[in-house]
């Protein structure tokens, strides 16, 4: 057992990451000074386990045995609550500067565990241009005891000043068959059901879990795959569009309202409330509460946006599936299960039309990143799939 | 779902031995709710107790130290968050206790939704548990709430004056129970009337681009473009005029998919607008084919994306939006 047991299909990253641990080792133990890196930055497709990665480096960085999995460190920074990890987990649409100035004041404590302080910075690429000024100094002279650990798509997504001063490793997409052997590994899924969510996560490790796991995500799924086939008229499109976007909905409160709930929680008990006392007050205290509150209002939004993109995924995936059997390719099929309906399509339409379709779907999903009302985008989608209005 | 209880606080009736049970994830219903309870305790006791956890935290020994009397207090308030997240070994204990409620303890449970504790909320149901659903608004019910709200604030509404509301402030209950608190403050105990809402909120620039997609869709062509222009130069954002184009577009666009002979409540709840929106959907559908629809529907997307920083100039992406909805309109 180690920490680095959940990192799937990535044994080129595990050799880097390993050799670095043992220079840090050499670099704590006083043998060497200059064998420890001290800003990297994880680039990786979303699902190809970047902040997995980040995590077990911590861990690494932080257990006595290079990472055992099983002592009280190597636990206690895989369940984020290690003190000596501090783990930015940005989902809102980006990263201010105040945060970033928080950031850099805290990275200059000394770590309690005397070994390292391991700060990971998930969505490097949501920095803003401020924040990312504010962080510059503190990754080019870090102090001593200070590992930076950034993550974000690729390499392009991080301003130069910022990629230019850290290691950069890259995490490939896995392989579905590692994807489907870690499932049953880890997860104890049957290795039927492992082997459809690998394939039809396309390497995408969360998605493949909650696929495999949750009967609602394959129910959801298979929604998305049967509206290539139903949107035959405009109430059809707009019908779906309501239907896509209420589901990504629906997958999405859950979680926010959870989230939200454990903070308001946590914010009253900072500031002296909760127990069977009445709630804590003042101004400080109001001012609070509405800054977490605009937060989480932006989060909910987020949420609803990654869960809807993730749909659009799965809708991408039918027409590319359409695409190779047009090509004539004999290739296997991210659907295998709904090969008729696919056969069928790409029977009826033409390899033109479904590149067409393919990069509408694109389009539609940087329409949702740059906040178009989700309702408005999946309905134009909607109507360009089903032969749009030129039709 | 029956509107009697989405979002119907059981007021300031005696809370104290009984259950309430807020279902789903509408936090102003929710906070309502629990903010009555509290009253409603206090104000028989001013000393009261008020407990807040969450759900998880809440084992067998937990309840009964909550919920059995305690040796200075004489009335308890207890609020459990979270119910979704309630241990298995929970469900049982919570079922009995509100069977046979203690009289002086006011319980307040909240399950914020999803399917995740579905039969334990089934359970308490049939326990005795008075549920009050925190679901938001569909559209057709916003009249008949803003109505009810007037009610709960000790004034009246007449239906068209709760319609011009719902029409201008749209269906966020919390900005609803806010401009139905500030009408019946300013209405001075009579009851209030369209002309009072249109003097409060006609201004309001959701209401500005309401009218300049009213004007496009219906063919208005000079009406339109006069309308946008002042709504423009009056700083109405962008966003407004194009998020109004697209409903009012949605809105037609469903009309017409909407199966026929339908009743007119069936109608509205189909097309997701509120019933006197109806008349004049079907007076806007004489000018339009599907075809313009779908469309006109692609432009407002474009344009949403347009005024939202895909492109430059965010008036002129209005001012496109305009006239290719104009334009739509004319294809068969
Ligand atoms: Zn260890």
């Amino acid at each position: 057992m180690s920490v680095w047991d959940d990192i799937v299909g990535q044994d080129r990253l595990l050799d880097v990451l390993r050799s670095a641990v043992d220079g840090a080792g050499d670099a704590l133990a006083g043998r060497r000074q200059d064998t420890m890196t001290q800003a990297w930055l994880f680039t990786g497709p979303p699902g190809s386990g970047r902040s997995n990665a980040a995590r077990a480096f911590a861990a690494a960085l932080l257990c006595e045995q290079k990472g055992c999995g099983a002592c009280q460190a190597c636990r206690t920074v895989l369940a984020g609550t290690h003190g000596d990890v501090i783990h930015i987990l940005s989902e809102q649409l980006s990263i201010g500067v105040d945060t970033m100035r928080d950031l850099v004041r805290r990275s200059a404590l000394s770590p309690v565990s005397r070994r390292w302080l391991v700060i990971i910075v998930e969505d490097a690429d949501r920095l803003t241009d401020k924040a990312a000024d504010a962080l510059l100094k503190s990754i080019e002279e870090p102090t001593a005891h200070t590992v930076w650990v950034l993550c974000a798509p690729t390499v392009e997504d991080v301003l130069p000043t910022i990629r230019s001063r850290c290691r950069v490793l890259v995490l490939r997409t896995p392989p579905s068959d590692a994807v489907a052997a870690h499932l049953v590994a880890k997860d104890g899924v049957p290795e039927s059901v492992a082997t459809f969510a690998a394939r039809a996560s396309q390497g995408h490790i969360g998605r493949a879990r909650a696929l495999a796991l949750d009967d609602a995500a394959r129910t959801r799924r298979r929604e998305v795959l049967r509206l290539p086939t139903q949107l035959v008229s405009l109430g059809a499109c707009m019908t779906s569009a309501a239907n896509v976007v209420d589901a990504a909905t629906e997958e999405a409160t859950p979680r926010s309202t959870a989230l939200d709930a454990e903070e308001t929680a946590d914010l009253a008990s900072a500031f002296g409330g909760g127990g069977g006392g009445r709630g804590p007050s003042g101004a400080a205290y109001a001012a609070a509460v509405k800054e977490l509150q605009k937060n989480q209002r932006q989060r909910a939004k987020r949420l609803v946006r990654d869960s809807l993109d993730r749909s659009l995924l799965d809708l991408a995936s039918f027409y590319r599936d359409v695409l190779t059997v047009q090509m004539g390719g004999g290739v296997e099929l991210v659907n295998e299960e709904q090969r008729s309906e696919i056969e069928a399509v790409a029977r009826r339409t033409t390899a033109e039309q479904t590149a067409r379709h393919v990069g509408a779907i694109f389009a539609a999903r940087e329409a949702v990143e740059g906040e178009v009302a989700p309702i408005l985008a999946v309905e134009a989608l909607m109507i360009s799939l089903s032969g749009g209005p030129s039709r | 779902m029956a509107r009697s209880t989405a979002g119907n606080t059981p007021g300031d009736r005696a809370a104290l031995g009984s259950t309430t049970l807020v279902s789903g994830s509408n936090e102003f219903v929710a906070e309502r709710t629990i903010a009555s309870a509290v009253r409603a305790v206090r104000a028989v006791d001013a000393d009261a107790d008020f407990v807040e956890l969450a759900a998880p935290e809440l084992g067998a020994a937990a309840l009964v130290e909550i919920t059995s009397p305690s040796l200075f207090a004489t009335a308890r308030c207890v609020v459990v968050r979270s119910l979704e997240g309630l241990p298995a070994e929970a469900v049982e204990p919570l079922v009995s206790y509100v069977e046979s409620p203690a009289p002086d303890v006011a319980l307040v449970l909240h399950h914020t939704g999803g399917l995740k504790g579905k039969s334990a909320l089934d359970k308490l149901r049939k326990a005795g548990a008075v549920e009050v659903k925190a679901q938001e608004l569909k559209s057709w019910e916003v009249a008949g709430w803003v109505a009810d709200e007037a009610r709960r604030q000790g004034s009246r509404i007449d239906r068209a004056a709760a319609e011009a509301l719902a029409e201008a402030v749209g269906i966020d209950m919390r900005a609803l129970a806010g401009a139905v608190d500030q009408l019946v403050a300013d209405s001075a105990g009579a009851s209030i009337t369209a002309e009072l809402v249109r003097r409060y909120f006609g201004g309001r620039a959701e209401v500005k681009g309401f009218s300049v997609a009213d004007a496009a869709i219906e063919g208005k062509t000079s009406l339109a473009i006069e309308q946008l222009r002042w709504a423009l130069s009056n700083r109405v954002d962008p966003v407004l005029i194009t998020s109004a184009v697209a409903g009012g577009l949605r809105a037609l666009a469903r009309y017409v998919s909407a199966p026929r002979g339908l009743r007119e409540a069936d109608l509205a709840r189909e097309v997701d607008v509120p019933t006197w929106k109806l008349k004049r959907l079907a007076a806007q559908s004489r000018g339009w084919s599907q075809r313009g629809l779908a469309t006109a529907i692609v432009a407002a997307a474009k344009a949403d994306a347009d005024v939202k920083g895909a492109a430059g100039d965010r008036q002129w992406a209005c001012e496109r939006l305009v006239i290719s909805v104009l334009r739509a309109r004319a294809l068969s």
